[in-house]
């Protein structure tokens, strides 16, 4: 941390992403789809198949040590066909107190990922949460049982398609409120 | 354990059942006195020692992330009190912070030293609990009575600030909503003064007590790699033995400014997790009474009309803020797209916030990393081949609170 003060967090940031997107396109080659910087903070987008592959390798390889898995989330974007469902992979190499984000998208038909709990005891909990709110299927999960709600659940509540409101209710409509 | 086997159930996933006749199941909690929340532990007992524990958890879950998507950015900071509860003020900083970063708004030194005296009072009152009721579960109810009411004098100090106690919305979104009464001052500067005295005194009664000691030393141990595996953070994790606090690696709110230690344990024991949380205690005063001294003049708050309300006398009289009122009130208030995430200390561990903004009046998607969720699966782990009277302290001195395991 003591370099920050003479570098900015920007210029990190600039110079961890270009490191970890080196390493990641010699390995995998055209399953980095895409990285960017967002808010200081380098994110790549893999493709999915190649997503266990892909952590693997920024924990385990010498030069990555990507080796503390922060938190994992999902999230759903009903109009983005083909990337509806995104998978979120926040890693921190505590040494170098670098961090970055590895994301996969997926279409609502294909909702199967690799679990990450071989890798990290830590993804255990994470993926039955992912898993409860978003459907996600993480084959080799050892559990993978709904976390927070009841097992009855028919569906997975933070899908976009569940309104939060009581469709009963008619005071709260937008309309009067001018939206 | 090789009595243990495993049988399909319900989506494909194996079940482990225990067949075997002479172990016998504990239902340990829901509700139990001595698991200070609703946590239900199913164990499988042989005699005294604990099996396995299969956690259940879930029961007080309010699905904050699905209401954060209904809720303008300044009405998520009510949400954010009801995870960690017994350090809220950190939970409502995060929250700011995450959308201050957003925004790419600069908040006032002076506004981050009082949220930093804020967070570290917090902070000493989540570590009164913890600690206090390791030492009740051990049987010394004596220091718990001592030390608790110093709880209660910074929740007077919060009320002073913010009108609340426990659930306190403290802050707002650009700095601070006011500046701290004559009276917060005087509560604090005798707090400051008279609660050194009566932690010493704690730790005295507690902390080589030949008793104290014999329980906790050695009991729910978890390995420095072990803990990382489970991605543990905070006191838990320094209390294994590695030196991560967010304040260091990732300092926010001037905390760069302040010169404290980061207190590690060396064999993550309940006893090492107790004297971890001790000597943050000694830790905080020290970061507060630095706060007090090199606190900046200056504005509370950053310029951010859209997110700040307007003194009331203003809405009355000025066209602006009459509408800028209206629009944060209202939630009305468009917001940069963009992705950010933001980590604070919390009581215990790393409380972050990723956001996703799509530019409209609430987030996209908030996820709360809450450190307990993570943490508390390696219970099971920790408390296997214990006593049943080990398995309680160790969930005490891992400050698992319920409101931020079930969000």
């Amino acid at each position: 941390m003591h370099h920050s003060q003479h570098i900015s967090a920007g210029e990190q940031a600039v110079a961890l992403h270009d490191k970890v997107q080196a390493l990641l396109a010699e390995k995998l080659g055209s399953a980095l789809l895409r990285s960017q910087i967002d808010f200081e903070f380098p994110v790549f987008i893999v493709e999915k198949q190649h997503i266990y592959e892909c952590l693997q390798l920024l924990k385990e390889e010498a030069s990555m040590k990507f080796d503390f898995l922060t938190t994992m989330c999902g999230a759903h974007f009903p109009e983005a066909g083909e990337a509806e469902f995104m998978m979120m992979y926040q890693l921190h190499n505590l040494q170098a107190n670098d961090r970055i984000r590895v994301k996969t998208f997926m279409s609502a038909q294909d909702l199967e990922l690799p679990t990450a709990t071989t890798l990290w005891p830590a993804a255990n909990w994470m993926e039955r949460e992912a898993f409860d709110f978003y459907g996600f299927k993480f084959k080799g999960h050892p559990d993978l049982r709904r976390i927070l709600n009841m097992e009855e659940m028919d569906y997975h509540p933070l899908r976009k398609q569940y309104a939060l409101e009581d469709a009963s209710r008619d005071d709260k409509k937008d309309l009067y409120f001018g939206r | 354990m090789s009595n243990i086997t495993k049988s399909e159930k319900g989506l494909g996933v194996a079940v482990e059942t225990v067949e075997q006749k002479d172990y016998s199941i504990l239902n340990l909690g829901p509700t139990h006195p001595a698991t200070h929340g609703i946590f239900q532990n199913v164990l499988t007992m042989d005699g005294e020692i604990i099996v396995d524990a299969k956690p259940t958890i879930g029961y007080i879950h309010r699905a904050f992330e699905k209401l954060a998507e209904r809720r303008p950015y300044n009405q998520i900071t009510p949400i954010t009190d009801r995870l960690n509860y017994c350090s809220s003020p950190i939970n409502n900083m995060g929250w700011h912070m995450t959308v201050e970063r957003l925004i790419g708004c600069e908040v006032p030194k002076r506004a981050q030293y009082l949220r930093v005296i804020i967070m570290e009072l917090s902070r000493i009152a989540d570590h009164i609990v913890c600690d206090t009721v390791i030492a009740v579960d051990t049987g010394a109810m004596t220091g718990f009575l001592y030390l608790f009411q110093w709880r209660e004098k910074i929740y007077e100090i919060f009320e002073e600030i913010c009108g609340a106690r426990l659930t306190t919305n403290i802050g707002r979104i650009g700095g601070m909503d006011k500046e701290f009464t004559e009276k917060a001052w005087a509560k604090l500067h005798a707090f400051m003064a008279e609660y050194p005295k009566a932690l010493s005194e704690f730790q005295a009664l507690v902390e080589r007590n030949r008793i104290f000691m014999d329980r906790t030393v050695n009991c729910g141990p978890i390995s420095a790699e072990m803990a990382l595996a489970y991605s543990f953070t905070g006191p838990n994790l320094r209390a294994a033995g590695v030196d991560y606090d967010v304040r260091v690696m990732n300092p926010y709110s001037s905390y760069q400014d302040f010169d404290f230690n980061v207190p590690v344990g060396t064999s993550g024991d309940t006893y090492d997790r107790f004297m971890v949380r001790m000597a943050e205690m000694w830790e905080s005063m020290k970061i507060i009474q630095q706060a007090i001294k090199n606190l900046p003049d200056g504005p509370i708050h950053a310029d951010v009309p859209e997110f700040f309300l307007p003194a009331k006398e203003d809405v009355y009289s000025k066209m602006e803020a009459l509408i800028y009122h209206f629009k944060i009130v209202m939630g009305e208030t468009d917001v940069p797209k963009g992705e950010v995430y933001h980590a604070v200390e919390g009581g215990n561990g790393e409380l972050g916030f990723y956001l996703i903004s799509d530019g409209g009046r609430t987030p996209y998607r908030l996820h709360m990393r809450r450190p307990c969720f993570i943490y508390y699966q390696a219970y099971p782990e920790m408390i296997k081949g214990a006593m049943l009277s080990d398995a309680i302290l160790t969930m005490s001195s891992m400050n698992v609170i319920a409101g931020e395991l079930d969000a």
